[in-house]
């Protein structure tokens, strides 16, 4: 097993050579280390949220409503509600951190299964399932998610659903090009005069292969991810009120936005930098990757 | 090529009926009632009953598909028009005709009526969008492809990133906090009506900007990893070494090769453009189809959600055919 790791992957140097220490080899990119600096301003606050003396998220300042703006008890103002806004951001940092690696790591445990198999069995289980995906990749991803949240109704677990339906198809195909290149290789040979069975090779010979481009895949769909549900939020198909949802604060501030343009503006920046965030992550894995 | 194209229309058909089956479906799931939405919360229970069945929404899933197939092409004749049911629909089409889409029970009107018009409001968003588009990216990708590695390159690279990451509903709003209400430029709405006190082109600024400004920053990545590859090839090398000035190496050999790519991914742009319409249009509160789609969907009216997702279908899948078509066309390797 040792001597055929060692072969150099040729198959896989155009997606983008899988290297074992991509992850490790972070600190070389100084676009990834700053994505990753971004990220983390937002997830260590949404961690120690509980503990932090915050007011709570959903408590109003009726009081505070006469001057909403930045204030001693209230730093970053006050929501329409008079609810802190401080507060309520932070915890929206909670939501956003919590829901979309939980959505984008279901989407990856669907497509990569689909694309394990169409790529491993071929012929018309690939047949059905790249169809399959075709008929989803064809839809504007908005559409899909507003026909399906609008229907099945917003919630947290549906959110989920949607961002499943709507990306496993695309990492499907990317893990289906990738096992197809890898079939060919010494190691599933060997698995194979071993007599391993075929979920073997699938879960333990193949898929590790793919991580490499996998990685960067994995965090342009968290920025992705976090896109849509801010979107959501901002169309009225995110969480559920009182929920605080950065989303669905910003959709509730544009009204005022002539009036007390902070309340708007607040989340929008917070939105923004996460995402940036995840993007330059993702951007620097890539160039890391391409450096090899 | 005229086999490919035929076979890939094929399925682009599919496509189209395996969706259309689909959003029938998941309009199953809607935990609201199309006929109490219609009648009010103040309806009784026997009203919307009676409603839900000259509805026909009582009947199987499989039965008011093939109904709505049958009412689309022009087979059959739609049901819901019939005056004896006294549902009032009228369509100045006629009953049966071929792209009978049925009718829009929250417009109160034929789907054709309310469909084609918001569409075109759309096309004309969407169409000035690309021709921002196209442009700016081209121009953003090439510099920065020209040197890899340089300062502009990783200006432009991180200005792209960036343009990225605004999704367009908080870009919206930054816009509006800045030439809304700083400046008191441009109106923060746009309902396409000349009474505001704002003409219709200063309102279409803000929302064509939007679109334009998120989408750039994605095609301007495309084109600069394009043009930077070929950079890199043989080709431009003997062209630089043969003496030739960089504008004429760029221009000539470098520019044609390098658009290769990118031609395909400006197509697919527009299946981003109509997802970006959508919250666009709510955003600037834009009469289009976008949010045409979103009302249907939160209202549960299926024919119009059906009629708007075979639109986006369509548009999305006929642009990947063009892209292929033209891609094969373009490039010299692919057509073998």
């Amino acid at each position: 097993m040792s001597a055929v790791s060692n072969e150099p992957v040729s198959a896989l140097e155009v997606a983008g050579r899988p290297s074992p220490n991509l992850l490790r080899r972070l600190p070389d990119s100084k676009v990834a280390m700053f994505g990753l600096g971004l990220v983390l301003i937002w997830v260590i606050p949404a961690l120690l949220a509980p503990v932090l003396p915050l007011k709570p998220p959903d408590a109003q300042d009726y009081l505070a409503m006469a001057h909403p703006g930045s204030s001693a008890s209230h730093w970053l103002g006050v929501d329409p509600l008079g609810r802190d806004m401080l507060s309520r951001i932070v915890w929206g940092a909670r939501t956003v951190l919590a829901v979309a690696p939980v959505a984008v790591l279901a989407a990856y445990v669907v497509g990569a299964a689909m694309g394990l198999l169409a790529g491993y069995y071929g012929g018309w289980v690939d047949a059905a399932i790249s169809r399959a995906s075709d008929v989803i990749l064809s839809f504007p991803v908005i559409v899909l998610y507003v026909i399906l949240i609008a229907n099945i109704g917003p919630s947290v677990a549906n959110i989920i659903v949607a961002v499943v339906a709507a990306s496993a198809p695309g990492i499907s195909r990317i893990v289906r090009g990738l096992v197809m290149s890898l079939m060919h290789q010494e190691f599933v040979a060997a698995a194979y005069l071993r007599r391993e069975s075929d979920v073997f090779v699938m879960l333990v010979e193949l898929l590790p292969n793919c991580r490499g481009p996998l990685i960067t895949d994995f965090c342009l769909r968290l920025g992705y991810t976090t896109i849509t549900i801010g979107t959501l939020g901002f169309l009225g198909l995110g969480l559920p009120p009182p929920n605080p949802d950065w989303g669905g604060m910003i959709k509730q501030a544009t009204s005022m936005i002539t009036v007390f343009p902070h309340m708007a503006l607040y989340p929008t920046i917070a939105l923004v930098s996460l995402i940036l965030g995840f993007n330059l992550l993702a951007d620097g894995l890539t160039e890391l990757s391409q450096a090899d | 090529m005229t086999r490919y194209i035929l076979r890939r229309s094929l399925e682009m058909l599919a496509t189209l009926i395996v969706a259309s089956f689909l959003v029938f479906v998941v309009c199953e799931f809607s935990p609201g009632n199309v006929a109490r939405k219609t009648l009010g919360a103040f309806a009784l229970q026997e009203q919307v009953d009676l409603l839900y069945k000259k509805l026909h929404l009582n009947d199987p899933l499989l039965v008011r598909y093939v109904r709505w197939v049958g009412v689309l092409t022009g087979l059959q004749a739609d049901p819901l028009q019939d005056p004896a049911l006294g549902l009032d629909f009228k369509d100045p089409r006629g009953k049966q005709y071929f792209g009978n889409f049925g009718y829009s029970t929250l417009f109160k009107a034929p789907v054709n009526d309310v469909l084609w018009d918001r569409l075109g409001k759309t096309a004309l968003l969407a169409g000035l969008a690309f021709a921002v588009i196209v442009p700016l990216s081209l121009i953003l990708g090439v510099l920065a492809g020209m040197r890899a590695g340089s300062v502009l390159d990783r200006s432009l690279s991180t200005l792209s990133i960036v343009m990225t990451s605004i999704p367009e509903f908080a870009l919206g709003v930054l816009l509006v906090a800045v030439f809304v209400v700083a400046l008191g430029w441009l109106p923060g709405t746009s309902p396409m009506v000349g009474n505001t006190g704002w003409s219709t082109a200063s309102q279409l600024v803000l929302p064509v900007a939007v679109l334009a400004i998120y989408d750039s920053g994605y095609v301007a990545r495309m084109v600069r990893t394009s043009m930077a590859e070929v950079m890199q090839k043989p080709y431009v090398r003997t062209a630089v070494l043969k003496g030739l000035p960089r504008r004429q190496v760029i221009l000539r050999h470098a520019l044609r090769n390098a658009m290769i790519a990118p031609f395909t991914v400006l197509l697919l742009q527009i299946n981003w453009l109509i997802s970006g319409v959508v919250v666009t249009e709510l955003v600037f509160a834009y009469p289009g189809f976008g949010r045409m789609l979103l009302e249907a969907s939160l209202f549960g009216d299926v024919s119009l959600i059906e009629a708007a997702t075979l639109v986006a279908l369509f548009v999305a899948t006929a642009t990947q055919l063009l892209s292929d078509v033209g891609y094969r066309l373009l490039d010299p390797q692919a057509r073998r």
